[in-house]
């Protein structure tokens, strides 16, 4: 039972940081039908910068951990924003180009962070209660795993009010549905592209200084290892669907912890298998709308 | 025709998907009254007011109040004036009624004013009593009252209208020509309509597009009244409503 217990709550915990790259992934795809491979540089610039941050206030110290998060969000969202300017805009309606740029963006920017971070895992020096475990039903739960499942909630809360109840959000959210025809009102929907692309920045940039929390190191490698299951989740989510991405973020993550334990480290096949199963029966993800 | 023409379109030629569709039409808009645009399925009429707009791959010229605005982009000349009633409506489905409303609110002088506001829930009424419902799950009619709401919302120089009563069902094709033909009084309208009835009832010029040209312009009811030019240029007969002395309603 506290097998399980601790399974779950680690798998959550992971779903949380899949989140956090996937929200952003999904929302760009969903607005501008560009698909971001550069999306995981947003979320390693946020974590070398971010620990730079927090560790010039306080290495290991709660305030050092907020500021490393705020700075994190900040330095992604800069970082998306400044490449949707500068990149993707002049190659407005060439998705295949954009998608090029942004797979050329994250191979270049692995190699710069190389070249100023150097190549290996860095160990980080986190809070003594985000080192630690605390037990929930017999299970010694990794108290990052609380930290990630309340950022991801309090992102998904933050980005379901911004494109609810803001103006950008109602442009957004038509903008998924029909691009074109937000134009045909008048409407300059390249702003709400750079909006969506800094908002998606920003998540990637907190989650990068989540995920060494987490893993207890940063390396330039970081984000590519989590884009590749945040693309999973994704598409198993529906590509423009946020709810989709939050549902898929928890299925992908707690089947993939329960796989690894349970079927001999099968994990990250077991969530291929899932990705080409939803693909066969219902390409468009589980909350997509149909093409 | 008399004064200047709100929209002149020169020598405009579009292409969708690198194959031109549109091969240099050349036609005016006055300023008052509806003027259609008839032709066969597929000759072009949506593919002229997408050009016009900017929404597809253009050249040649298009005018605005005497301003060229063919350079620049859709949301600018849109926001110059032109109110744009798509084909098959193009509702935000996952959008309430209100939202879809507020989305198009152009803000500004130029956007939703009180009187705006009362004009539209005046025409229709049934879309205040839906306000807060998705407009996915709206009828066709309902949709298309949406659809011509957000473009009467604001204040516009010219309305692109693209086949408004397609596919609904004759009581609401009334409706709908009577909310243009109020609409009719306020702004210049360039219609696309395949109902010759709804032409008949509403428009005073028109421009017939046929394989991408435009192959006749003049008076409505010149053409309407010539049931063997009307069989040549569209390849329907002329079905003439119960007065056929009537004068179109813009007109009045």
């Amino acid at each position: 039972m506290s097998t399980l217990v601790l399974l779950l709550a680690t798998g959550l915990g992971l779903g949380g940081l899949y989140f956090l790259v996937a929200s952003g992934l999904s929302l760009i795809y969903g607005l501008m039908g560009v698909l971001n491979f550069a999306h995981g540089s947003f979320l390693t610039l946020g974590a070398f910068v971010g620990l730079a941050a927090g560790n010039a206030v306080g290495a290991g110290t709660w305030g050092g951990l907020l500021l490393g998060l705020a700075v994190g969000a900040l330095t992604g969202a800069a970082a998306a924003a400044a490449t949707e300017l500068g990149l993707i805009r002049p190659l407005y309606q060439r998705h295949i180009e954009q998608v090029l740029v942004t797979v050329g963006l994250s191979l270049a920017t692995v190699a710069l962070f190389e070249g100023i971070w150097g190549p290996n895992p860095r160990p980080v020096t986190r809070t003594a209660w985000l080192g630690s475990t605390t037990e929930v039903l017999g299970a010694r739960v990794p108290n990052t795993a609380f930290l990630n499942v309340l950022a991801a909630a309090a992102v998904l809360c933050g980005i379901v009010a911004f494109l609810r109840y803001t103006r950008y959000g109602l442009i957004i959210r038509a903008g998924v549905e029909n691009r074109a025809m937000v134009t045909a009102l008048g409407i300059d929907v390249r702003r709400a592209f750079t909006l969506v692309f800094a908002v998606g920045g920003a998540a990637a940039g907190l989650g990068g200084v989540l995920a060494t929390q987490s893993l207890n190191y940063v390396s330039p490698h970081l984000g590519a290892s989590l884009l590749i299951f945040a693309f999973i989740v994704t598409v198993i989510g529906g590509m423009g669907s946020l709810t989709g991405a939050a549902v898929a973020s928890v299925v992908v993550a707690v089947l993939q912890q329960l796989a690894n334990f349970y079927l001999d480290n099968t994990g990250d096949l077991i969530v291929v298998l899932l990705l080409a199963l939803v693909l066969l029966v219902r390409p468009s993800g589980l909350m997509g709308r149909p093409a | 025709m008399s004064g200047t023409p709100v929209l002149r379109v020169r020598d405009l030629t579009a292409r969708i998907a690198g194959q031109e569709v549109v091969h240099g039409v050349t036609f005016d808009v006055p300023a008052s009254g509806v003027t259609a645009v008839l032709g066969r399925n597929g000759v072009g009429k949506t593919s002229t007011l997408r050009a016009v707009l900017g929404l597809i791959e253009r050249s040649g010229e298009v005018e605005l109040d005497g301003v060229r605005v063919d350079a620049e982009r859709t949301d600018r000349i849109v926001r110059r004036g032109v109110g744009y009633v798509p084909e098959d409506r193009e509702v935000f489905a996952g959008l309430t009624v209100a939202e879809n409303l507020r989305l198009a609110d152009r803000g500004g002088s130029g956007g939703a004013t009180p009187e705006r506001r009362a004009l539209v829930d005046a025409l229709f009424p049934d879309l205040v009593a839906r306000a807060q419902q998705r407009a996915g799950t709206l009828s066709g009619g309902q949709q298309q009252m949406v659809s011509l709401a957000r473009a009467l919302l604001n204040d516009n120089r010219i309305l692109l209208v693209d086949e408004p009563t397609k596919g609904l069902a004759p009581r609401i094709v009334g409706e709908v020509a009577e909310a243009l033909a109020a609409a009719a009084q306020t702004v210049p309208i360039l219609l696309v309509e395949q109902n010759l009835q709804v032409v008949e009832r509403l428009a005073e010029r028109v421009v017939v597009i046929d394989a991408g040209r435009v192959v006749h312009t003049g008076p409505a009811r010149e053409l309407l009244d010539d049931a063997d030019r009307v069989q040549r240029l569209l390849g329907v007969h002329a079905e003439r409503p119960a007065d056929e002395t009537a004068e179109p309603e813009a007109a009045r």
